[in-house]
C-alpha cells in the first residue's frame, strides 16, 4: 500500500520533471542565433536561388518558426493550436527534420528501440560483471584476486572505447566468427521482427555491449569494493559471523545489501552517460543507435530532430531514476518507514 | 578437566609486531560468570574473541590452546577448521557486542536476524524458528514479541536492541555466552536492567558467561571469577570476592582508586550561592517540531527542554545529569547561544562580577564577540573534535586568530603555556592529533578551550569516552584549572559518580524537565524523586555486598505515569519544582 502510493506519487513527479526538462531543452536549442531555415534562406539568397527561398519560407510558416518562442514551444509540445490544429509531441507528431527532409519519426524509427536495447544490454553487463567482482575484491582485499581485478579494471577504464572496439572486432571475427559492425545482418534491415532477425541482433550485440560496458563496469566494481570494505568493518558483520554463517551467504545477505544502495541509485544516471558516451563507439561500430543522429542534428541546428532525441534521452533517464527510487524504497526499510512513529 | 572453557598460555599478535596478548590463561566453569577486566588496550576483547576466532584479519593466535568442553563434546578451538568453527559459533558459544545500535543489520527485520541462528544450526523451518524466537523474545522482556519480530532495528531503543541481541545469542541455548562490554553504550538505568536480565537468564539456563568490561561496578554485580588484564597480560585472577575486597596487585588497586564512587556518607551540601552569578537561565524551553511525513497528520511537537531554571555562580560547577534524550545537551547548547530558546526563556551571562549582564540570545555584535571569548566548550569525543589535518599549534592558535589577538609569536607562546598547564609538553605543538592518546587529546581539547581565557566552560560528557584511570586524571585537571583560574563549569554527564565528585550543584533531568536539583551531598544522601533514586540505585558499585537494587531501578526508570501520584506528570499536567529544604528542589505535587 505504502509502495503503491509512493509509485503513483513518483510517477506524477516524473511527469512534472519531464515538463520542466522540455522547456529547458527547447530554450537551449533556441539559444544560438537563427534556426535551420533562416540559415538556409540566407544561404540561398546569397546564391540567388529564389525557388528554394520560397520553399523555405513555406516551411517556416508550416512549422510556426515565424511565431514567438513561447508559442513555438506550446505548438511543439501540442498544448497550442498550430497551423494544422493540435499537432505536437503529445499528439504523437514529432516534427520535421529539415536536414534529412523527412519526418523525425521516420528518421529515428528503428534506432529508438535499438538504442534502448544496446544500452540495456550494456547496463546489464555492467551489473553482471561489477557485482561479483566487486564483492570478491572486497572479501579478498589485499590478495592477488583483489589486485588482479583492480588491474584489469583500470585497464578497462583506461583503454579508449573505440580502440577496444576495433581490437575486439578483429579478434572476435578472427577466432569466433563474430560479425563486424551494425546491429543486425543487413538483409534484415527494415524487415519485420522474426526469430532469425532477433538471433542476428543478439550476435551483433556482443561486441558493442562489451565495449560500452567495460569502463562503467570497472568504475562500478571499484566503488562497490570500497563500499563493501566500509561495511565489512561494521559490527553487524561481526554479529553475522558470530552466528556461524558461511562467508558467502553472510556477504550477500548483510553487507552487500547495505553497500548496494548507491548502485541501485545509479541506474538512472547510467543511461544518459551511456547514450552520450557511446556516440563515438556507435560511429566506429556502425551501430544504428540514436547517438550519431543526435550529433548531426545538433551540429546543423536541426531543431525538431535534436529536441526530440534529447526529450527521448531525458525520458529514459527519468524512467531510470524512477525505477531506482522505487527499488530503493523496496530494498531499504529505513527509507520506507521514514517518519513512521516507532 | 571439568572447565567449560579452558584458555592456556594464549598469545596473540598483529602481523609481525610484538604480541598484544601474552600467556593468558583462565578457566570458565559451567554456569559461572568470569569477568575480564581491563582498560582499552589491555587485550581483554581480543582474548575473548579468540575463543570464537573472530579476530581482525591481520591478528594471529601465536601460541596456546583454547579448549571447549561442553555437553556436546570436547573441541580444541584453536585447531578446528574454519568450517568446523562455524558449527561452534552461535550454537555452542554465542557472543554479544558493545554497540547494540550497530550490531544488527539495519535492513533486515529483527525476527529474521534472530531466527537465522536456528535455521543455520538446527535446520529449523521458518514456522518452528518463529515459535521459538517469539518464546525467547518473551523471556528477554519484549512486551509484544510478535510486533518485535516484525520490527526493524531502527524502530527499537538501544536497550531493546540489546535485548534482541541477547535473544539472538540465547535462542540456540549455548552453554557459554561471551558478552563484550554489553552495556557500555547504554544508559545507566537500562544497563542495570540488561545486567539483571542476563543474570536471570543465566540462573534459568545454567549457562556460563564471559563478561568483558572496564567497569568494576559491573564486575561486582555479575562475576564469580575475575581476571584483571593490563597490556596483554593477566595481572590478577581468582574469585571475585577477595579481589574486589582486597586487591592484591597494585594495578587492580589503581583501578579501584580511579573508579569514581557515589559517596554514601551523610552530609549536607551548601546550596549554590546566589550572588555573582555568571550564568542564569530562566524559563528556558525548547520545542522541536517533527514534520509529519503524512500530510494529513498533525506535526509532532517534541519538548526537548521545559521551563529550565538554573543558576551558576562564578567559580562553581553546575552539573546536568540525565539519560540520552533527557534534554541535558539541549539545555547546554542554549546556554552557549548555539540554540535559540522558545519565546519567554532568557539566558543571562556576566563576564565579570561587576559587569552588566549580557542577554545571550539578544546580543549586539560587540557583546557576541565578548561572549564567545568568555564561554567555551569541551566536547565528548576527543577523537573527532580535533581536525586530523591540523597541527596542534594551528588548532590551538585558531581561536586567537579568529579574534585577532596578539602576534604570531605571542599566540605560539600562549599555546605552549596552555599545553604545559594541561600537563602536556610544549614541544608537542608541531604534532598532529593522531600522535596522541585519547586522554591526551582530551587534554588538548581543554587547552584549546582555555586559549581565550574563558570564564565559563561547558563540558559535554568530557570523560565518557575515556578509561577510568584517564578519566580520573582529566577530572583532577579540570578541578585544578578551576581552583587556579576561578573557572565556572556547566558539566553535562550521564554518570552520577563523576558528577558526585566535581559538581557543586546537580540538576537531574528527565524528558526535558528538571526533576530534582540539589547539591550532590544532599542529592545522594537524601534523594526524593523516584527517578533520582533509580539513577543512584542503577549505578553499579564496585562493592560485592551492594548489588544493584533492580526494584528501585524499575520503580523510577519507567515512564512518568508509573511514578507515585506525588511525582506523576503527563504532557499537560506538570507539577512544579518545589523547594523542600534550602537548595533542594524536587518536582512534585505538594
Amino acid at each position: 500500500m505504502v509502495m503503491l502510493r509512493y509509485a503513483v506519487y513518483r510517477f506524477f513527479t516524473m511527469l512534472l520533471t519531464l515538463l520542466v526538462v522540455s522547456v529547458l531543452i527547447f530554450v537551449i536549442i533556441n539559444l544560438p542565433p537563427g534556426d535551420y531555415l533562416s540559415n538556409q534562406i540566407a544561404e540561398l539568397q546569397a546564391s540567388g536561388q529564389s525557388a528554394g527561398v520560397a520553399k523555405a519560407e513555406f516551411l517556416r510558416k508550416e512549422y510556426s518558426l515565424d511565431r514567438s518562442l513561447p508559442e513555438q514551444y506550446l505548438i511543439w509540445m501540442g498544448f497550442w493550436s498550430g497551423p494544422h490544429g493540435f499537432e505536437g509531441l503529445l499528439q504523437g507528431n514529432y516534427g520535421w527534420s529539415f536536414e534529412f527532409d523527412r519526418p523525425v519519426s521516420e528518421i529515428v524509427g528503428d534506432t529508438l528501440w535499438l538504442t534502448v536495447v544496446v544500452n540495456l544490454a550494456a547496463i546489464l553487463f555492467v551489473y553482471a560483471v561489477a557485482l561479483p567482482l566487486g564483492v570478491m575484491a572486497a572479501a579478498k582485499s589485499r590478495t592477488w584476486i583483489d589486485y588482479t581485478s583492480a588491474f584489469v579494471g583500470y585497464l578497462g577504464l583506461a583503454t579508449p572505447n573505440f580502440l577496444l572496439a576495433l581490437i575486439l572486432f578483429y579478434y572476435g571475427h578472427r577466432y569466433f566468427n563474430l560479425p563486424i559492425g551494425g546491429l543486425m545482418d543487413p538483409s534484415f534491415e527494415g524487415q519485420p521482427m522474426s526469430w532469425e532477425k532477433l538471433k542476428s541482433i543478439l550476435v551483433h550485440l556482443i561486441v558493442p555491449t562489451f565495449v560500452i560496458g567495460t569502463s562503467g563496469a570497472s568504475a562500478m566494481m571499484q566503488r562497490l569494493r570500497a563500499n563493501m570494505l566500509d561495511e565489512l568493518g561494521k559490527p553487524y558483520v561481526e554479529t553475522a559471523i558470530a552466528k556461524g554463517m558461511a562467508p558467502s551467504r553472510m556477504l550477500t545477505k548483510y553487507p552487500l545489501r547495505v553497500a548496494f544502495n548507491p548502485f541501485v541509485a545509479d541506474i538512472g544516471n547510467l543511461l544518459p552517460s551511456m547514450v552520450s558516451g557511446s556516440v563515438l563507439v556507435s560511429v566506429v561500430l556502425g551501430l544504428q543507435t540514436i547517438g550519431p543522429t543526435l550529433l548531426t542534428a545538433l551540429k546543423t541546428q536541426d531543431q525538431f530532430l535534436s529536441a526530440f532525441i534529447l526529450m527521448f534521452v531525458a525520458l529514459l533517464t527519468l524512467i531510470g531514476t524512477m525505477i531506482s527510487d522505487i527499488l530503493l524504497v523496496m530494498l531499504d526499510p529505513r527509507i520506507r518507514y521514514e517518519g513512521r512513529e516507532a | 578437566m571439568s572447565a567449560l572453557l579452558s584458555v592456556r598460555d594464549l598469545s596473540i599478535g598483529f602481523g609481525s609486531g610484538p604480541s598484544v596478548v601474552r600467556d593468558v590463561s583462565f578457566d570458565v566453569e559451567p554456569g559461572q560468570t568470569l569477568a575480564l577486566v581491563g582498560e582499552s588496550g589491555s587485550g581483554k576483547t581480543i582474548s575473548c574473541r579468540a575463543a570464537l576466532r573472530i579476530l581482525p584479519r591481520t591478528a594471529q593466535i601465536r601460541s596456546g590452546t583454547i579448549v571447549l568442553n561442553d555437553s556436546k563434546g570436547t573441541a580444541n578451538l584453536t585447531e578446528l577448521s574454519e568450517r568446523q568453527m562455524r558449527g561452534i559459533r552461535g550454537n555452542r558459544v554465542s557472543m554479544i557486542f558493545q554497540e547494540p545500535m550497530r550490531s544488527l543489520s539495519p535492513l533486515h527485520k529483527i525476527g529474521n536476524q534472530v531466527s537465522e541462528v536456528l535455521w543455520l544450526h538446527r535446520g529449523a523451518s521458518e514456522a518452528e524458528a518463529r515459535k521459538q524466537v517469539l518464546n525467547q523474545f518473551d523471556r528477554v522482556g519484549f512486551p509484544d514479541p510478535a510486533r518485535a519480530y516484525d520490527s526493524y532495528p531502527f524502530e527499537l531503543s538501544g536497550g531493546m536492541r540489546q535485548r534482541a541481541m541477547i535473544a539472538m545469542a540465547m535462542v540456540s541455548k549455548p552453554e557459554l555466552l561471551i558478552a563484550d562490554e554489553p552495556t557500555t553504550a547504554l544508559d545507566v538505568t537500562t544497563q542495570a536492567q540488561v545486567l539483571g536480565l542476563i543474570k536471570e537468564l543465566q540462573r534459568e539456563t545454567g549457562m556460563a558467561l564471559i563478561l568483558v568490561t572496564h567497569d568494576l561496578g559491573v564486575v561486582a554485580n555479575m562475576a564469580e571469577q575475575v581476571v584483571v588484564m593490563h597490556k596483554g597480560r593477566v595481572m590478577e585472577a581468582g574469585p571475585a570476592e577477595p579481589i574486589l575486597n582486597k586487591p592484591a596487585h597494585p594495578y587492580t588497586q589503581q583501578l579501584f582508586d580511579a573508579a569514581p564512587q557515589i559517596p554514601d556518607r551523610e552530609a549536607v551540601g551548601l546550596p549554590m550561592p546566589d550572588e555573582d552569578l555568571i550564568l542564569q537561565m530562566t524559563g528556558v524551553s525548547k520545542t522541536y517540531t517533527m514534520r509529519s511525513s503524512k500530510g494529513w497528520k498533525a506535526d509532532k511537537l517534541i519538548h526537548a527542554c521545559r521551563g529550565v531554571d538554573m543558576k551558576l555562580a562564578r567559580g562553581k560547577t553546575l552539573a546536568i545529569v540525565g539519560e540520552s534524550g533527557s534534554g541535558k545537551t539541549t539545555a547546554a547548547r542554549i546556554a552557549l547561544g548555539a540554540e535559540l530558546p522558545d519565546l519567554g526563556g532568557e539566558v543571562l551571562f556576566r563576564t565579570t562580577g561587576e559587569s552588566e549582564p549580557i542577554t545571550v540570545h539578544n546580543m549586539t555584535r560587540a557583546e557576541r564577540t565578548a561572549f564567545q571569548r568568555k564561554a567555551q566548550m569541551v566536547f565528548q569525543d576527543p577523537y573527532s573534535s580535533l581536525s586530523p589535518r591540523m597541527r596542534i599549534q594551528d588548532a590551538m592558535t585558531e581561536p586567537l586568530e579568529i579574534h585577532r589577538l596578539g602576534t604570531t609569536a605571542e599566540q605560539r607562546d600562549k599555546a605552549a603555556e596552555m599545553l604545559q598547564r594541561v600537563g602536556l609538553n610544549s614541544d608537542m605543538l608541531k604534532r598532529y592529533p593522531h600522535a596522541f592518546s585519547g586522554g591526551q587529546r582530551q587534554r588538548l581539547s581543554i587547552a584549546r578551550a582555555m586559549m581565550l581565557d574563558p570564564a565559563l566552560i561547558v563540558c559535554d560528557e568530557p570523560t565518557s569516552a575515556l578509561d577510568v584511570s584517564v578519566q580520573e586524571q582529566i577530572l583532577t585537571l579540570l578541578e585544578n584549572l578551576q581552583d587556579g583560574l576561578n573557572l565556572s563549569y556547566l558539566f553535562i554527564s550521564h554518570d552520577l559518580a563523576v558528577v558526585a565528585r566535581i559538581a557543586d550543584e546537580v540538576a537531574v533531568m528527565r524528558r526535558g524537565l528538571v526533576v530534582e536539583q540539589a547539591p550532590p551531598e544532599t542529592l545522594f544522601y537524601n534523594p526524593r524523586h523516584p527517578y533520582t533514586k533509580a539513577l543512584i540505585a542503577a549505578q553499579p558499585e564496585p562493592d560485592i555486598n551492594r548489588p544493584i537494587d533492580l526494584k528501585l531501578v524499575a520503580l523510577g526508570a519507567g515512564s512518568p505515569d508509573s511514578w507515585d501520584d506525588a511525582f506523576r506528570f503527563s504532557d499537560t499536567v506538570i507539577p512544579s519544582l518545589v523547594e523542600l529544604e534550602p537548595g533542594h528542589k524536587v518536582r512534585c505535587h505538594v
